[in-house]
């Protein structure tokens, strides 16, 4: 696979000094699906804006297809699609006619044909002849992505797609992606969903202040960074950790009657065996074992505590 | 040259205007009409010529001039805010589209529609006075160039109007005091010397002029003054466009 968008050292200081990327370098293979996470104001979107040229950088370069989105910034710019964060409409243009629009300022011929089936794949066939202001927000989203696909792009950019949308369209957007990415089309995301993320990306980046703090794949950033936790529910309640159970990672909740121990799973040493053993030495009686991982939300936000100062 | 993104911004721009049509087609004939019924009937009535020509022919031309360059300005700035206000801004930004093809599609659409109310004003002011035109190519040389160059002011207005206040201000405060006091009613040889020389310096005075010298082959400044007049204006409007996107004044973050 050949990198599809390539990022080198891409900084961006807007005029009073702010920087809102502080040398940002991705690589991103064609057919790729990545998430971006990170708070409000990390830079998520000023990245997103600066490949496609609605924020000019300050430094660094960017490629897209292996066009400069500079130098080259027709050809780099007509493989890119883009779903803004902001539902961004012209309220009183038709739903047939913005996504016709969308199409033509790429430069592309008329594909009745091509809008019909994007369209309907988004559920907007039948609004098709509707006024943008007489949808509602859901549909208004929906419209938002028929117009970045009406060009056919390669590489998709979705700021906070399903930002405020219900969990029909969320899921249905899911799929779309997928669908996407089965074409070989490459897609960024940013979102606040971290379950998103986990559920559709190959990779995730975390970005903080305008750095990537790390960009891994999500299966690996789950078991490096994950921990998981295994609750061992006792028959009968104990009013204290015995000793010779007593080791780190090690708690007693609720009411006594069970035990959590905290553990990584990257560790040489887990310490499962023993522990288990330790609690039948004790006397203690089992009654149920459960194991749980952290979810990648827990790993963000231990890593971005990690970095605030 | 990506001429199907000029193509899509003209259409999606006309589209606007079409949407509105009976705005845009009474709007001009009920001011026009009440003009002519002030102005060419009620005051014109006790004026009998100016330069030769009846008084009601005579503000014809300023008064296509009045409604062209109101209308270029308006639709250009319009069509480039409304974007910006709305957040739309971002699709024309991200497109594979250069300067001049934004220029072309939203300043070609503004200029198009002023071109439709000047058309339809002159067919108005037809059922209310005689007059001929005297040179009809140069009419329509002049009638586009002031289309196009006022078009391109008004879409510079639209991209540093940073609210619609500021957007009706230049129009306003500006625009409209220089056309009424370019000729529009009134031939400046009617002025003291002092205010003739003092006019020369309204842009717009050149532009009446050379408009009205296409219908009644009379002006009051040179045809030849006024056309380099209107050519350096409209030079001077592309090259602050070029500079507005060379450096993303406005509009690029």
């Amino acid at each position: 696979m050949s990198a599809m968008l390539s990022i080198r050292d891409l900084r961006k200081t807007y005029e009073g000094g702010f920087q809102a990327l502080k040398g940002v370098t991705l690589e991103i293979e064609q057919g790729e699906i990545i998430a971006l996470l990170g708070p409000n104001g990390a830079g998520k979107t000023t990245l997103i804006s600066t490949i496609c040229g609605i924020t000019t950088p300050t430094a660094g370069e960017v490629t897209v297809g292996g066009h400069d989105i500079l130098r080259d910034f027709r050809a780099a710019r007509g493989l890119i699609g883009l779903v803004p964060q902001e539902i961004a409409l012209e309220p009183f243009e038709r739903v047939l006619n913005t996504v016709r629009f969308s199409r033509g300022l790429f430069g592309h011929r008329r594909d009745e044909a091509l809008i019909e089936r994007i369209l309907r794949r988004l559920s907007l066939w039948d609004k098709k002849d509707a006024q943008v202001k007489e949808l509602s927000g859901g549909m208004k989203r929906r419209v938002l992505i028929a117009k970045a696909l009406a060009h056919e792009p390669r590489v998709l950019f979705l700021d906070e797609p399903t930002a405020g949308v219900d969990v029909e369209l969320r899921k249905d957007m899911w799929d779309i992606v997928a669908e996407l990415k089965a074409d070989g089309v490459t897609i960024i995301l940013t979102t606040h969903y971290i379950e998103e993320a986990e559920a559709i990306a190959d990779r995730i980046g975390v970005i903080n202040r305008g750095e990537l703090l790390l960009v891994e794949q999500t299966s690996a950033l789950m078991s490096r960074l994950g921990k998981k936790q295994i609750e061992v529910q006792l028959s009968a309640a104990i009013s204290a950790i015995p000793p010779t159970l007593a080791r780190p990672g090690l708690s007693l909740a609720g009411e006594g009657d069970v035990l959590v121990f905290e553990y990584d799973t990257q560790a040489e040493r887990i310490g499962l065996t023993g522990l288990l053993n330790a609690i039948a030495a004790a006397g203690l009686v089992l009654r149920d074992v459960n194991t749980r991982q952290s979810s990648l939300e827990e790993i963000f936000v231990d890593l971005v505590s990690e970095e605030t100062p | 040259m990506n001429w199907g993104a000029i193509a899509a911004i003209y259409r999606f721009e006309m589209a606007r205007f079409f949407r509105t049509m009976l705005q845009s087609f009474l709007s001009p004939v009920l001011s026009t009409s009440l003009y002519f019924v002030v102005f060419g009937t009620a005051i014109g009535s006790r004026i009998e010529q100016v330069e030769g020509i009846g008084y009601g022919g005579f503000i014809v031309p300023g008064l296509i001039m009045l409604s062209v360059i109101t209308q270029s300005i308006s639709n250009a700035s319009f069509g480039i805010y409304f974007p910006k206000f709305i957040g739309t801004i971002y699709e024309l930004l991200s497109a594979p589209v250069n300067f001049l093809e934004i220029v072309l599609g939203y300043v070609g659409a503004a200029a198009t529609k002023a071109l439709f109310v000047g058309t339809v004003i002159l067919c108005t002011a037809a059922l209310f006075v005689d007059f001929q035109i005297a040179h009809p190519l140069a009419m329509v040389a002049f009638l586009l160039l002031t289309c196009l160059s006022f078009a391109l002011l008004g879409f510079i207005i639209g991209i540093w109007a940073g609210n619609f206040e500021q957007l009706q201000l230049v129009p306003l405060l500006i625009v409209t005091p220089l056309v009424f006091l370019g000729g529009s009613f009134y031939s400046i040889t009617m002025l003291p010397p002092v205010w003739q020389t003092i006019t020369l310096f309204n842009p717009v005075v050149y532009l009446i002029s050379g408009f009205r010298w296409s219908f009644f082959d009379t002006a009051d400044v040179p045809v030849g003054l006024s056309l380099l007049a209107i050519g350096g204006f409209t030079f001077l409007c592309l090259a602050v466009i070029w500079w507005i996107f060379r450096t993303g004044w406005r509009i690029r973050s």
